[in-house]
């Protein structure tokens, strides 16, 4: 009777004791859930990655669906990336021109405007402007068709869904973010020009000249060149999740913002790490 | 369709003979699709647990069975959509399973798909749909093809809706078109998902009749999944009826109805 009494004791203790370690494995497990689903996902992209490019270097080369995501993820997003690039250098004409003038060094204005647009802010702006706009546009598009069950029929006919649809759009993506970043540069340039000539006038050979003064070719080329990199990640990233979309409709919204969320995420980290890069080998 | 069958039926009467249900004319040709042994899982649920079944060239096989009991997760693993766990896959004569993804795609081009939703392409129309695979896997000029689509649209009564958009057909015009698309490359196979569910009874006659008039004219060997019992009866020379991961019987329509097996008795009392 008395162990009986003891143990039944220890049983009304115990709950106590419980109650104030909980948190830890808890917390522990949702850490491990969260490593886990990453590791999951980390190993689908390679995997996917994978396919695509065992895909892309066997016949056919669908050069006509790849002109065809060309006009769509290019030409068609070149209003915007229009938009984007003169807002930028009229912004930075604005806000630029107060902080010189505060300094003495208004004759630097142009080279700041040119040499931010075409070093920085021209490339990333470009990058997340088309990450938002196409990356979007693809994980609805290609999640929309998987639920539809539109890529399983591509695939039941005899064509590869990641040669078709997934390598056209990347390559599609690698090639247009840097003729669209040129677009931005040169939109950015422009209305960073009449900003900077309304507010005090400035012919614009002379605003080039002094903007394009002690900078090099490889002062354009190299940050121009590394959205390549950003068409890769928004493609692939875009691809990806529109291709593994479960859920019906729901499924389709998820996609699409992952999507976005996950290349311009990339795309910014791809920055710092091209950045760091380019001044290694341009220095 | 079922009109051989009751003249063999007849004859077994006459002569005393049981003959074999495909012996009927048109109908023993090779085996077009042979399964064995197949079993397919989705983590811890077993959905096809050890199926055995033929389909020779000419003949129709319907698949019957309630809902989820892994009937459309059978025609992606005949057509390579998703791979079994165990068993074989013979098409052709020729081993599917662990094929490369190349030789796979060649074995597609003489197989039609019918999925139960249509799955047309939403964004092209419907003559594009069609001319999908004639594009990529013929060398037809444009003006071939479009001949080409305009036979098949009219061999699904559709011939008048070439410019359309998909989102512009009915449930029944876009399995008709899904099912012009399936034939465009001329299948030996054809596997039919469901090709009269979320239909009405004339569109699913209408349907079940075109079905027959291709049959006729292609001499295919198909596959039909569905839970409408009276188009099986319709379409089918043999029907197979899954429960459970397995196929709990197999033959034509009046030896399913003739079974003593008590769950046969009662899908095909509830389904008629």
């Amino acid at each position: 009777m008395v162990t009986h009494n003891i143990r039944i004791h220890r049983h009304s203790i115990r709950p106590a004791v419980v109650q104030t370690t909980p948190p830890l494995p808890s917390a522990l497990r949702s850490v491990g859930n969260l490593l886990n689903s990453f590791l999951e996902w980390f190993g689908e992209l390679g995997l996917f990655v994978w396919q695509v490019m065992r895909a892309a270097v066997r016949r056919p080369f669908e050069g006509r669906e790849l002109l065809r995501q060309l006009d769509e993820l290019g030409s068609k997003s070149m209003p915007l990336i229009a938009l984007a690039g003169a807002a930028i250098g009229a912004v930075l004409a604005l806000e630029t021109r107060s902080s010189l003038v505060r300094f003495g060094a208004k004759s630097m204005l142009p080279a700041a405007i040119v040499f931010s647009i075409i070093h920085e802010t021209g490339p990333v702006v470009t990058g997340l402007v088309v990450s938002g706009r196409v990356g979007a546009g693809i994980g609805a598009e290609l999640g929309s068709m998987k639920v539809t069950e539109q890529i399983d029929a591509i695939e039941a006919s005899g064509v590869n869904p990641y040669k078709f649809l997934a390598f056209t759009r990347i390559v599609a993506c690698i090639l247009v973010l840097p003729l669209l970043t040129v677009a931005a540069d040169f939109c950015g340039v422009m209305v960073g020009w009449i900003s900077s000539t309304l507010v005090e006038p400035i012919s614009f050979l002379k605003f080039i000249n002094q903007g394009l003064a002690g900078t090099s070719f490889s002062d354009f080329l190299a940050p121009t060149f590394r959205t390549a990199v950003f068409g890769l990640i928004i493609g692939t990233i875009g691809c990806f999740q529109g291709m593994r979309t479960q859920g019906g409709t729901e499924g389709v919204g998820r996609s699409a913002t992952s999507s976005v969320v996950l290349s311009s995420l990339l795309v910014i980290l791809a920055d710092v790490i091209l950045v760091k890069l380019i001044l290694v080998f341009f220095p | 369709m079922m009109q051989p069958e009751q003249a063999v039926l007849a004859g077994v009467e006459e002569t005393g003979i049981s003959p074999a249900p495909e012996s009927s004319p048109g109908k023993s040709g090779a085996p077009a699709v042979i399964l064995q042994g197949l079993h397919k899982s989705f983590g811890n649920q077993i959905v096809l647990d050890g199926i055995d079944l033929t389909v020779k060239s000419g003949e129709t096989l319907a698949m019957l069975g309630r809902s989820g009991t892994g009937k459309s997760v059978l025609l992606k693993l005949i057509i390579g959509l998703q791979q079994p766990d165990s068993g074989s896959i013979c098409i052709n004569e020729q081993e599917i399973v662990g094929l490369p993804i190349d030789a796979m795609n060649q074995l597609r081009k003489k197989m039609g798909f019918l999925f139960q939703h249509a799955a047309l392409y939403d964004s092209l129309t419907v003559e594009q749909n069609i001319a999908f695979p004639l594009k990529r896997h013929t060398k037809m000029t444009e003006n071939e093809q479009t001949t080409r689509v305009k036979e098949l649209l009219a061999g699904v009564g559709m011939e008048a809706e070439l410019k359309k958009m998909p989102s512009d057909l009915s449930g029944g015009m876009q399995k008709r078109v899904g099912l012009a698309r399936a034939l465009a490359l001329e299948p030996g196979i054809l596997l039919l998902d469901e090709p009269t569910a979320g239909l009405d009874p004339i569109t699913s006659g209408e349907i079940d009749e075109l079905i027959l008039k291709l049959q006729e004219e292609h001499d295919m060997a198909s596959i039909v999944v569905t839970h409408d019992l009276h188009s099986a009866k319709t379409i089918a020379d043999r029907l197979a009826l899954l429960h459970e991961g397995r196929v709990v019987i197999e033959g034509t329509f009046s030896e399913l109805e003739n079974s003593t097996d008590q769950f046969v008795s009662e899908f095909l009392k509830r389904d008629s």
